[in-house]
């Protein structure tokens, strides 16, 4: 990934440590009262085994210490750990309240962000790998912003306020007390800076092994046709195997760090309680004292081992804020100051002039093309796939602007009006539409959200799709998608197109619309949109010249330019693509009406069915 | 009854734990008896060492609160600091052991599981996977897999340590003063209760944080995928609102999690003092008379704090187990599903027969003919689960090498025509014959062997071009995946392709357009020299010049081979040797191209309509031709 090229310089480094200083802005408040309560938590919890030093001490000097005393003493631990207890409530409800709202926020961010992104950026992006980030990074960083921000620096902050209290005690003992801390600490930190690749090796092999699952189970009539279930399974195993390896070499290390950090954690309490019994021996220190001292340090170790995970969870966040930055710094869509007041009604002439376009340096998509839509007329784009015409297409709705030349609508230059607002204007049906996993009517509606129900069986009876939900049992109310029914191809296209016609736009674009609809239906639609004509500028693209014979204008493109110009009664007469195409679609229309002659006797015995479309 | 297997998101805990499913999961953790041995032992030293700290700590203090003061400190000290490091030892020693030790039962029981489902996955027939989304397997085959083992692993050890650590605590306290320790034991049912009543609650909103969260990330999935539609329709307010709710959803559940277990810690540790101040409070009143030393009493104390943590991890674990029993179910409920359409059981015990001989020129392992003559359906019905009948009462008989084409409308049983050929479904009554033999009594995989299917929304495999042509024969030579690409002209894109046939096509394909999906999913049919050739809407997004391309060659493929065409365009039926116009699970019409027009019936409707040109208009074209 490019995005995390930059990640070892120095400046790229203390650039992202800003941004994630910058990422809790708005609740730096809560962060700083967390930050208070787990400090001011910690020194007083280490008052629990102050208040019982002095009963200790008087015990062990034998005296005779009245009951009031030692319940005094006892119910003043409860109470201070009581009050510890609060803070400690304090600090996970402010860090809790603090880290989820900034996520809220983050998250937010992100979903509108991807509204804002040019179609180009869209089109390179793979969406797995954006809904990853949006997700799994983004949990990273809540993880490390409700637990670790807090975290930062407590230990070093307890460890300063607790020593002079340490010294005050003992101060020889004392630095018995925290001699091998450093070492603790240096090995913690050492370690998961260094482990921190062991987890992306694992995260990789669950990503594979994710993958392979998954493409088995949605090719999963392919592998059942082919009988590669044998194949399947050892390829998984594969898979399967290499994810237990990596866990299982992760857990080994995690094995040496846990019990060499207890080895070390081991080895400070026991010199704090040897070196401690030999002072008490020598009469220096008092046994209460002496408990203090190993309570004290139990109470230390803990937040020092913690502190290699809170540098590791930073490093985790540093990597996953510099992969969201990759979606978040990407420049968005600029509209231009707006010096064009915008139409009150379109009337929908459409002009291309000279546009050119490419998406890349080496070739041009759209080459210099120019054509004329008088408003409320049709117009065909036919061509070899990667000829331009979805390019003229997403340039028409400003999904990207020509890089030469212009669009106009009504006379107006579209580089010119807002994006959205030209939008607006259009109607799109496609090839391969999108659907929202919701009901056929909230899909149609969203095209027009007061729409009533007759409108939608209106929309639904032209694009030939009203008889299908009818057979649906929820009938419009039923479930698009993976919950829901699977709608056919051409059912998709259908509702697409219904999606479209419902928006009533002055421009209304089918993008092959009709690829997936048999020949009959097709017809069906074609008389609809016939009876709509002069409604919409109508823009078609087929590769069915049965879809485009009817337009007012015919534009043949190849490479990105316009080759041929007509309608259709001329350019079948001139020697061209459009006429080879022609032919070889007739060809065999010409065949049947052959075979339909010569199969006529019957016909006279058999007279002619009701209901078939006539031509 | 589907969306009760699928709704995981809001099925809560289970009222109580059923024994026999764990016991089940568990028995995956008997496959390394001696790893798991190891395991339990070293969790029972760490118990025990956990235990022994306090009771060195009392012996020092003991010893030199007694000790005269002339006593040389060594001589004092050397014994407890022999013990002291002896413990710290085994503690060290053992806390290696047990995760290292888990860290081998862990990633190896999820890998079982995983194994087993997925090894079920590949026999369950389609019906299986027409009811459930393939997201939702894949979540039952990773996430679920990996919870469960961790449980399993984890949850041994924390019970093991937790009852050692427990019990340990328990037995040395009543040994060292046994009314002391009874009055001190007191707070631990309390603990155990309020410890599990917090962890049930804390995992009950987590697991609503949990169906949050997939509901951002479908959301997020969702908006992405259609990010130009609703640009398109101008919708990115309306998009923005309905997601703001999930996010500002996620943000109250989430704080309320943190905020539950905010407060557990903090109440759990209160009650802990509530124990050592007891313990003072009663120890200190032996101590000043006698009856108790000061080590003992400082070793109560300590254990007063102590006992929460096992109590609270092993309450921690019993919810956990509650929580994850669905997921237990579930997981358990795929590798015990039993595949609908597999091999019966007379035909296994042939094959068994049979393995390692060498078998009969022309004949398959399942001791019938290998190739395929005739093919009959014989009074076939089908319907899917509870639905209308899909076919009813299907006959046809098709002699070898014979093209028949099927057509008719969207949803009349065409597609399920080839699934029953395929034998991803079986008749639901009626049968299908293979030479007069009901193909329930032949093998899966030999007819599997035999046939080849390209169907209209082709999947791929996420390897190269020349992978996936290859497999539909794993040992086809490059030539002969160069030969197939070619016969169905996709040589000429693949070529300009950055790798030629190396090149990666992504995940699913999504590299490629949907017709050069097609045509590589044909070449990976035809490189598989099937008997029987199934093409279900096989070109129907391929451009036209192309798909003259794979007309002409489907004349060479066919011939020959015994084969079912499902389509659309007219220029792929007519040559077929039968057509059948099948319509709400029956064959309407048949016959060949010419007999089928000449019966003017729905043939004849399809396909004159396919044509909107107006007679002197197609003239026109044959003039221009000439």
């Amino acid at each position: 990934m490019t995005s995390l090229a930059s990640e070892s310089t120095a400046a790229g480094r203390f650039a992202r440590h800003r941004t994630l200083l910058e990422l809790t802005r708005g609740q730096r408040l809560r962060y700083g009262g967390a930050m208070l309560a787990l400090w001011a938590g910690g020194l007083l919890t280490l008052g629990v085994p102050l208040v019982l030093v002095e009963p200790i001490n008087r015990l062990a000097a034998g005296d005779v210490v009245p009951p009031r005393v030692l319940w005094l003493h006892g119910t003043a631990a409860v109470l201070i750990t009581a009050g510890a207890g609060l803070l400690t409530y304090l600090r996970g409800r402010w860090a809790a309240q603090a880290s989820e709202r900034l996520v809220e926020g983050l998250r937010n961010r992100l979903h509108r962000k991807l509204h804002e992104l040019p179609m180009s950026w869209h089109d390179r992006a793979e969406t797995g790998d954006v809904v990853q980030r949006c997700t799994s990074d983004v949990e990273t960083l809540r993880v490390f912003l409700a637990q670790q921000v807090v975290e930062i620096g407590h230990a070093a902050l307890l460890l300063l306020t607790a020593a002079p209290i340490l010294f005050l005690l003992d101060s020889t003992l004392a630095v018995t007390s925290i001699v091998v801390i450093p070492v603790i600490l240096v090995f913690a930190v050492s370690f998961f800076g260094r482990i921190q690749k062991r987890f992306t090796e694992v995260d990789e092999a669950e990503g594979e092994l994710t993958t392979a699952i998954q493409e088995n189970l949605t090719g999963v009539r392919v592998v059942r046709a082919f009988g590669r279930e044998e194949f399947e399974l050892e390829r998984f195993d594969a898979c399967n195997d290499l994810f237990r390896a990596r866990t299982e070499r992760l857990l080994r290390l995690f094995a040496i760090y846990w019990s060499l950090s207890d080895v070390l954690c081991m080895t400070q309490m026991g010199l704090v309680l040897l070196h401690g019994v030999a002072r008490v021996h020598a009469g220096l220190l008092t046994v209460g004292d002496l408990f203090a001292f190993i309570a004290f340090v139990g109470i230390f170790l803990w937040p020092v081992r913690h502190m290699g995970r809170v540098l590791a969870d930073t490093g985790k966040a540093l990597v996953s804020i510099s992969r969201l930055e990759a979606v978040l710094d990407q420049p968005v869509e600029q509209d231009p100051e707006l010096d064009q007041t915008l139409p009150a009604t379109v009337r929908g002439e459409l002009a291309f002039e000279d546009v050119t376009f490419a998406f890349d340096e080496s070739t041009r998509a759209v080459d210099g093309i120019s054509l004329t839509v008088p408003a409320g007329s049709s117009l065909a784009l036919v061509g070899p796939p990667g000829s331009g015409k979805s390019t003229l297409v997403r340039l028409l709705g400003r999904f990207d602007d020509p890089d030469r030349g212009r669009i106009t609508l009504d006379g107006i230059d579209l580089a010119r009006l807002p994006r959205s607002w030209v939008r607006r204007q259009v109607g799109l049906a496609a090839q391969e539409p999108f659907l929202y996993s919701r009901t056929i009517a909230a899909n149609l509606t969203y095209a027009r959200r007061d729409a009533g129900a007759d409108e939608l069986e209106r929309v639904a009876r032209d694009a030939a799709l009203h008889a299908s939900i009818e057979r649906f049992e929820k009938g419009y109310e039923t479930l698009v998608g993976e919950r829901g029914v699977t709608l056919s191809g051409g059912q998709r296209q259908r509702l697409s197109l219904a999606r479209a016609l419902l928006a009533d736009r002055p421009i209304l674009v089918l993008d092959d619309t009709l690829s997936a609809v048999d020949t009959r239906t097709e017809a069906e639609i074609l008389a609809a949109l016939e009876r709509r004509r002069g409604r919409a500028t109508t823009v078609v693209i087929s590769h069915r010249l049965s879809s485009v014979v009817a337009a007012d204008q015919i534009a043949v493109l190849d490479g990105g330019r316009v080759v041929q110009r007509g309608r259709h009664e001329e350019l079948i007469g001139l020697d061209g693509p459009y006429q080879r195409l022609w032919q070889i679609q007739t060809a065999l229309e010409d065949e049947l009406d052959d075979d339909l002659q010569r199969t006529a006797g019957a016909e006279i015995a058999q007279g002619t069915p009701e209901g078939s479309v006539k031509p | 009854m589907t969306d009760e297997i699928l709704d995981d998101e809001h099925s809560g805990a289970a009222a109580r734990i059923d024994w026999g499913l764990w016991k089940r999961l568990l028995a995956y953790s008997k496959r390394y008896p001696r790893t798991l041995g190891i395991f339990v032992t070293a969790a029972i030293v760490v118990g025990a060492a956990d235990t022994g700290i306090p009771l060195v700590t009392r012996g020092a203090i003991d010893a030199v609160t007694a000790a005269p003061p002339e006593i040389d400190t060594f001589e004092l000290l050397w014994p407890y600091a022999l013990a002291y490091a002896g413990v710290s030892l085994a503690l060290a020693g053992g806390v290696f052991t047990f995760i290292r030790c888990a860290g081998i039962l862990r990633p190896r029981i999820a890998r079982d599981i995983r194994r087993d489902a997925y090894a079920n996955l590949q026999r369950l027939s389609l019906r299986f996977y027409d009811r459930r989304p393939s997201g939702w397997l894949v979540a039952r085959m990773t996430s679920d897999c990996e919870r469960l083992s961790n449980i399993l692993a984890w949850g041994v050890l924390d019970v093991v340590w937790g009852a050692t650590v427990m019990s340990g605590i328990a037995t040395a306290m009543l040994f060292l003063e046994w009314r002391l320790a009874l009055a001190v034991l007191v707070f631990v049912p309390l603990l155990a209760w309020i410890s599990l009543w917090f962890q049930r609650r804390i995992l009950q909103s987590s697991r609503a944080v949990r169906g949050v969260n997939s509901r951002i990330t479908a959301a997020y999935a969702e908006d992405l995928a259609g990010v130009a539609t609703t640009m398109g329709f101008a919708r990115e307010r309306e998009q923005h609102a309905d997601f703001a709710q999930l996010t500002e959803r996620m943000a109250q559940h989430s704080i309320a999690n943190a905020l539950q277990a905010a407060v557990y810690l903090p109440v759990v540790l209160t009650i802990g003092s509530l124990a050592l101040a007891l313990a003072l409070g009663l120890g200190g009143q032996h101590v000043a008379v006698g009856a108790l030393s000061l080590g003992t009493l400082i070793a109560f104390m300590t254990y007063a704090r102590q006992f929460f943590e096992p109590v609270q991890q092993v309450a921690a674990r019993f919810a956990e187990l509650l929580m994850a029993q669905a997921a237990a179910e579930r997981i358990l409920g795929l590798i015990d599903e039993v595949p609908e359409i597999g091999d019966s059981d007379e035909v296994r015990a042939i094959l068994a027969a049979g393995e390692g001989r060498a078998r009969p020129a022309g004949f398959a392992a399942d001791g019938l003919p290998d190739r395929i003559g005739q093919i009959r359906f014989e009074h076939v019905s089908f319907h899917y689960d509870a639905g209308e009948p899909v076919l009813a009462d299907f006959n046809l008989t098709v002699e070898p090498g014979q093209t028949i084409a099927l057509v008719g409308e969207t949803g009349g049983g065409k597609s399920t025509i080839a699934g029953l050929l395929c034998r991803f479904y079986e008749p639901t009554a009626g049968e299908i014959l293979f030479d007069g033999v009901d193909y329930r009594q032949r093998g899966l995989a030999w007819l599997r062997s035999k046939l080849a299917i390209v169907l209209q929304t082709p999947h791929l495999f996420s390897g190269s071009v020349l992978d996936n042509v290859r497999y539909g024969r794993l040992d086809a030579t490059e030539e002969d995946v160069r030969a197939a690409l070619r016969l169905v002209g996709a040589q000429t894109f693949v070529d300009k392709l950055e790798k030629g046939l190396d090149t990666r096509v992504g995940e699913g394909g999504a590299r490629l357009s949907t017709g050069q999906k097609q045509l590589i999913s044909f070449a990976r049919a035809l490189v598989a020299e099937p008997e029987i050739l199934i093409l279900d809407e096989a070109t129907s997004s391929v451009d036209t010049q192309t798909e003259r391309a794979v007309q002409r060659a489907l004349e060479t493929v066919l011939h020959g081979r015994t084969s079912f065409v499902i389509a659309h365009r007219l220029s792929t039926v007519r040559s077929a040797d039968r057509i059948l116009v099948i319509g709400a699970g029956r064959i309407l019409e048949q016959g060949n191209h010419q007999e089928l027009l000449a019966l003017r019936g729905r043939y004849h409707e399809l396909y004159t309509g396919q044509s909107l040109v107006a007679d002197g208009e197609r003239k026109a074209a044959w003039e221009a031709v000439r």
